[in-house]
């Protein structure tokens, strides 16, 4: 070998923000914000180190599904515009190189979890990875237009580890946060959908917006809007409610179902006049959302510290 | 083919090897710190195996 084919055998060398970027940062950082806050909401406190490393953990688990997910879903991430960037491919990093870092990963955060706090967070873990790259990319994402709402699940799983993390189970608030991260992923993903046009149609990838129509999806957004609202009203009654959360709740729910409404009843001509301007309105709003939600939690926490908090009004 | 002692090829991989190394350290130190509060604060308990159970009743 001379120098000469060295050269161009290193050329594009992969460097350390290719692999990193394989975690999927942006959705790690809902992971580590979620299972904060289930972590920090839950009556039984962990020591902070040790819940420090319960949310690295847990953020290295989403990390490696989202590998994996990027390793299964090579093919269609090269169709899409949105995902054509990503480093399998645009071919800064193979598909082994990910299916390795992914399986590594996931055992040691699983195992690290374990040891760290306790075995039911663990398996909670384990079966959240198992969900996100079996149940939803390898099985639902290409076979039903469903897959946004089952698939889902695997999102909203991290604030109930965060919680099982420190009390060590399951309980009715930890099933709540997990229900409002589960009924938000619909209206957030057929919002994104709506205004991503034709990248899913191009990967065949089976939205709803390519099964069922953008009217039928507009309606869909709706209807899981208000299912969301409601949810998210009735948890300010709970004990992870409090004041902060009744009034994000409020608020940001009239506004959410005020743009949903707003989608409803635009037709797509409307929508292509004003480069869809509602539906991208939505889905960053949707974003502040589900941010907003969680840090009045947190904030409710701190309020009951104080001494300032109702702890839930049942 | 000899390699210099500062070939090309390093400063391509230097984030590479920066970032393993790096990782490397941090679980090191999580292992340390978890291991370090696990036994400060009581958590651990020595195994009681028959080596334990034996030392205790030769005493």
């Amino acid at each position: 070998m001379t120098d000469i084919s060295l050269q161009t055998l290193t050329e594009d060398e992969p460097q350390f923000g290719d692999y990193f970027a394989l975690l999927k940062p942006r959705v790690m950082t809902l992971v580590v914000f979620t299972a904060f806050v289930g972590l920090l909401a839950a009556p039984d406190g962990l020591h902070p180190f040790v819940a420090f490393c319960a949310v690295l953990f847990i953020a290295v688990g989403g990390g490696a599904s989202g590998a994996l997910n990027m390793w299964w879903d090579a093919d269609i991430d090269a169709v899409m515009r949105r995902t054509a960037k990503r480093p399998i491919p645009s071919g800064r990093v193979s598909r082994d190189e990910a299916l390795g870092i992914g399986l590594t990963l996931s055992g040691f955060s699983v195992v690290f979890l374990g040891l760290a706090t306790n075995w039911v967070a663990a398996a909670l873990l384990a079966f959240t990875i198992f969900f996100y790259v079996v149940v939803y990319s390898m099985w639902l994402k290409r076979s039903t237009p469903q897959n946004i709402v089952i698939g889902g699940a695997a999102g909203a799983f991290p604030p109930m580890i965060g919680w099982a993390a420190a009390t060590g189970g399951v309980s009715v608030e930890s099933v709540l946060m997990f229900a409002l991260i589960f009924m938000w992923t619909p209206p957030h993903f057929w919002a994104l959908a709506l205004f991503m046009r034709s990248d899913y149609d191009d990967a065949g990838v089976p939205m709803l917006t390519v099964t069922h129509g953008r009217p039928a999806t507009r309606r869909h957004i709706l209807i899981y809007t208000l299912l969301l609202a409601a949810l998210a009203l009735a948890m300010a009654a709970t004990s992870v409610g409090g004041p902060a959360y009744l009034l994000c709740a409020l608020v940001l729910n009239a506004l959410f179902v005020k743009g949903a409404v707003a989608i409803w009843r635009r037709d797509e001509v409307q929508a292509e006049a004003d480069n869809y301007a509602v539906e991208k309105r939505f889905f960053k709003l949707s974003l502040l959302y589900l941010f907003a939600h969680f840090g009045a939690i947190l904030a409710d926490q701190a309020l009951a510290a104080l001494g300032l908090g109702f702890g839930g009004l049942f | 083919m000899s390699l210099s002692r500062r070939h090309d090829m390093h400063v391509r991989r230097f984030s590479r090897n920066l970032g393993v190394g790096l990782c490397l350290a941090a679980l090191i130190a999580i292992v340390f710190g978890l291991t370090f509060v696990k036994v400060t604060r009581g958590d651990f308990e020595m195994p009681r195996g028959p080596a334990a159970t034996q030392s205790a009743g030769g005493e």
